[in-house]
């Protein structure tokens, strides 16, 4: 690896959210029969014409703006001509030379918490096509044309990645600003977010690029890692053992972990692109572009911005908190809950410390457990205004932080609000400072040995006490009074 | 006779109940029956199916509608989708389809109530000027069946010359409705780019076909342009703008009207062919038009432009004929090159496979800037000559052909003389103009044609002065003998 650089750059595709498929009236929701979403125009039966679905136009609009792209006031609709039987007019209507967004760009958050510009070269406006079928059928292939005129957004970055995790870390932010725009359901394993990785090696120094292979559709962020990977590896080692890289589209076989030649350049197909005569030329209005502008969301990072300023957040956590528009809904409706809370109830902390309370719980057992059980954020089983009512108890002391995860857990899989659970299972905090000091009382009685240790120096056996107490209180002593009469137990004695 | 009676007179009889649709249907299916056979105008016959429509004519009739087109007979090229009745663009390769929609043409027709006869025989995807390229056989002109009807749409013009219908629809490309009407005397109008909708029509070369019409008078044309004509959203280069009164238009006066002569369409014109031409600027001068030449220098470029563009094209649209979900499918494909190679190979005729190559060739990396994109420049060039010529004059004339009919097989054998027919008409789809062809004369008792061109959707002016020529001529009445 070291000596070498590695170049990346992704094409990605993005289906767009649309009721009706780019061209033709069909609708274009997933996991209907096959062939039942295909009209005469998706069938490509003779004399039919395609006609500009403008919600697609304004999703690409859409997105444009949000890369902070110029939206090109004309683009043209190309055909990219083939044979394949799942694409049945012979050419797929995309768009070549004249694309709908131009060049753009988007900032994207490493994990060592630096921040990375990648340029986007383009997005255009294509048609998918359909899927071939063979199981199920001896000697034969089926096609189901359902897929076939959905409306795509392929986004082309430029060759600015430079390892594995820096193009998985684009996808990821792609992925999360395509939802937040509502342009792209984002679902991968339908295929409705999928790439192609454009992947070459050069000696580190050196400016001229290598030649590259192309990774064709790989539909999850572990598999674009991992081929990409692969493919990095085996370009050095083929180059470090004399060979050369050849110009190609590889297949990622994520079974084998390992890419394959498909294609060569030479066997590439001549798409024989023109532009297609029964599309005028895509003509967008300044007022178009602005009546969309006004429909954007708050954008992520503009979002993380504003959690890091207005909760004092680390940019870490408010990245985390803004990675879907659903989970930084739910992390505002629980702070907003505790606010309002504490409000009424003059409870104690600083609206800093709820906030830091909700990213630490929405970040940790929140996130934990909808990753645990594969729970979308919106369907999760433990609603924002229960996770307030959980976090309302830690604040006002009733119970503690670590009884709050077990009461969690059994808010996820009973479905109750947290007061019910804490009186059902009497896990209600000993306040009481006299039960407190009694139980210190027995505990300590109970453990001469320990104690004379403690007062020999032994200060680490502090936390034997505290343990056992908790032992004896079910864990519903108050940790902070605990501690306090605790030590002026130990203490208070060695002085008396 | 019924058949030579011109629409305005049928809908007239039809409207006072002195004919009924069904008598009238009647009336051209038996003469059909007659005079078809040896000139093999049709690819299907509906004459049930027409019998019924035209009852049904009688009934709105009856009740007391009335309508421009209402219970008149027709035929439709078959290039044009007729839901439930086989479209095969005279190609094998459809023999077996059945379309499952209308073309918004056809759709607009029936409305109006019109009846389709049945389905005109055509070049093979409208590719040909001679008729000769159907995989049903060549169309036989009436004027003398030893001779192409011109092409493509060869039977609807050859069926409206014998007067096996009163009009018929069709489709121009390059000249395939002005080059058949002018080669069988009838009156064929090209309307402009964007007027018709396209959708329903089998697409050959998607920026240069246009639907239009056959009649036997420009006042015919009119009436039956006026329902064709229309937005369809459906089709997205129709153009959105009012369709005018055709017929309305048709009275006003030519005083005034500037009607340019191309130079370049006489350099080597036949002195006969030419000799019409001045005849037919006598009449317009007497009917008070200004004649003055005009040039339009490019023009000369619009055939080896069109053969880039229109096959470039074509390549691509017909790559939907496949095998793979309609049509025709080769038997016992071995795997999925050999059910493309098989099934494209023996579904398709000898210059549809010659148009799909040079149009792959002119797309093909390497070959793209040097012939596709060099054409679209000329394209631009010749768009721009005609737009210079019409802030000189109202209307262009031209002869529609260099020559009358020729001999069925005379040209077959050679593709670019064959193209070279096509020479005066190809520049209107070009640049998207309107055109229309009227009879004007004989030439070795073969009809001629002359060719009027305007501007964008100036229709109404096209067919006024053709109007007007025919009131002043009675060319457009004369009928091939044996149809009279």
């Amino acid at each position: 690896m070291s000596g070498w650089e590695v170049v990346i750059g992704l094409e990605i595709h993005a289906q767009l959210a649309t009721k009706s498929k780019i061209f033709s009236g069909s609708a274009t929701a997933y996991g209907a029969p096959p062939n039942t979403q295909a009209d005469l125009i998706d069938l490509a039966y003779p004399g039919v014409l395609p006609v500009l679905n403008v919600e697609a136009v304004r999703m690409a609009v859409k997105f444009g703006l949000a890369i902070g792209a110029a939206v090109a006031q004309r683009s043209v609709f190309a055909r990219k001509n083939y044979f394949y039987p799942d694409l049945p007019k012979g050419y797929q209507i995309s768009q070549y030379e004249l694309p709908v967004v131009a060049r753009g760009s988007l900032k994207v958050m490493l994990d060592d918490g630096t921040v990375k510009t990648v340029g986007i070269t383009r997005a255009h406006l294509e048609e998918d096509a359909g899927k071939s079928l063979h199981e199920g059928l001896a000697n034969a292939t089926g096609i189901d044309l359902n897929r076939a005129g959905t409306p795509l957004l392929e986004i082309v970055s430029e060759p600015d990645m430079r390892s594995a995790k820096e193009a998985v870390a684009y996808m990821k932010k792609i992925h999360t600003l395509v939802r937040y725009l509502e342009i792209c359901d984002g679902n991968m394993q339908e295929g409705s977010f999928r790439c192609d990785a454009n992947v070459s090696v050069r000696p580190k120094g050196r400016e001229k690029f290598g030649t590259r292979a192309e990774i064709k559709n790989l539909n999850s962020f572990r598999f674009v890692e991992k081929a990409i990977q692969y493919e990095v590896a085996r370009q050095i080692e083929l180059i470090e053992s004399g060979g050369t890289v050849v110009q190609e589209t590889r297949l990622y076989d994520s079974d084998k972990d390992e890419t394959r030649s498909m294609r060569s350049k030479e066997e590439a197909n001549d798409y024989r692109y023109f532009p297609d005569p029964d599309l005028l030329p895509l003509e967008i209005t300044p007022s178009f572009i602005e009546d969309v502008r006004a429909t954007l969301p708050e954008l992520p990072d503009d979002k993380a911005g504003r959690f890091a300023r207005v909760f004092a957040l680390s940019a870490y956590d408010a990245g985390v908190l803004c990675a879907s528009r659903e989970l930084g809904a739910y992390f505002e409706s629980v702070v907003a809950g505790l606010r309002a809370a504490a409000g009424a109830h003059a409870l104690s902390g600083t609206h800093a410390s709820h906030a830091k309370l909700a990213a630490n719980w929405v970040m940790g057992e929140l996130s934990s457990a909808l990753n645990r059980d594969n729970v979308d954020i919106k369907d999760s089983r433990v609603s924002a205004p229960q996770l307030t009512g959980l976090l309302l108890r830690i604040v006002d002391e009733t119970i503690s932080g670590k009884i709050a995860k077990e009461v969690f857990e059994a808010m996820w899989s009973e479905g109750k609000p947290a007061d019910a659970i804490i009186e059902a299972n009497g896990l209600r905090q000993i306040t009481d400072s006299g039960a407190i000091e009694a139980v210190i009382d027995a505990v300590i009685a109970a453990n001469p040995k320990q104690l004379a240790d403690y007062r020999a120096g032994k200060d680490k056996l502090f936390g034997f006490f505290v343990g056992q107490v908790m032992k004896a209180t079910s864990g519903k002593a108050n940790p902070a009074q605990l501690n306090e009469l605790l030590k002026t137990k130990l203490d208070g004695a060695e002085h008396a | 006779m019924l058949h030579n009676l011109n629409i305005g007179e049928l809908a007239d009889r039809l409207g006072k109940r002195q004919i009924s649709s069904v008598e009238l249907t009647r009336h051209f299916l038996g003469r059909i029956e007659r005079l078809n056979p040896a000139l093999n105008a049709f690819i299907t016959l509906t004459a049930t199916q027409a019998l019924q429509d035209a009852a049904s004519a009688d009934r709105r009739l009856k009740m007391g509608e009335r309508g421009p087109l209402l219970g008149i007979p027709l035929i439709h090229k078959d290039i044009l989708c007729t839901e439930g009745v086989r479209t095969s663009c005279g190609s094998r390769m459809l023999d077996n389809f059945v379309a499952p929609y209308d073309a918004t043409v056809v759709a607009r027709l029936k409305v109006a109530g019109t009846v389709m006869l049945g389905k005109s025989n055509m070049d093979e995807f409208a590719m040909g000027s001679s008729n000769e390229t159907s995989y049903y056989g060549p169309v036989k002109n009436p004027w003398n069946t030893a001779k192409v009807p011109g092409g493509s749409s060869g039977g609807s013009a050859a069926a409206t010359a014998a007067r096996l219908a009163p009009f018929a629809t069709g489709t121009d490309t390059g000249g395939s409705i002005r080059q058949p009407a002018a080669l069988t005397g009838v009156t064929g109008l090209k309307p402009t780019y964007g007027r018709v909708s396209r959708f329903g029509l089998v697409a050959f070369a998607s920026s240069l076909d246009q639907a239009g019409v056959f009649a036997r008078s420009a006042a015919d044309a009119a009436a039956v342009l006026q329902v064709m004509a229309g937005f369809d959203p459906k089709d997205s280069t129709s153009v959105d703008a009012p369709v005018p009164d055709y017929s309305a238009a048709l009275g006003a006066s030519l005083k005034g009207l500037k009607i340019g002569l191309l130079r370049e369409f006489f350099d080597g014109l036949e002195a006969r062919n030419a000799a019409l031409i001045h005849d037919a600027l006598k009449i317009y001068r007497s009917l008070g038009a200004e004649t003055l030449e005009v040039s339009l220098p490019h023009l000369p470029l619009s055939v080896p432009t069109y053969y880039v563009v229109a096959p470039a094209e074509c390549s691509s649209n017909l790559s939907r004929f496949d095998g793979v979900r309609y049509g025709y499918r080769c038997d016992h494909p071995k795997d999925l090159a050999d059910l493309y190679t098989r099934s494209r190979g023996e579904g398709f005729g000898a210059e549809v496979k010659r148009r799909i190559m040079t149009g792959t060739y002119v797309l093909s990396a390497g070959y793209f800037d040097a012939y596709y994109l060099k054409a679209q420049k000329v394209r631009r060039l010749i768009t721009d000559d005609f737009r210079a010529a019409f802030e000189q004059v109202d209307l262009v004339i031209s002869p529609t052909t260099p020559t009358p009919a020729f001999d069925i097989g005379a040209k077959m054998h050679d593709p670019v003389t064959m193209y070279l027919n096509d020479i005066y008409t190809i520049g209107a789809n070009l640049a998207g103009l309107p055109g229309v062809s009227l009879p004007c004369g004989f030439v070795d008792e073969l009809p001629m044609g002359l060719q009027l061109v305007g501007p964008h959707f100036s229709e109404s002016r096209l067919l006024n002065a053709a109007h007007q020529f025919q009131q002043a001529t009675d060319w457009h009445r004369h009928a091939p003998r044996g149809y009279e």
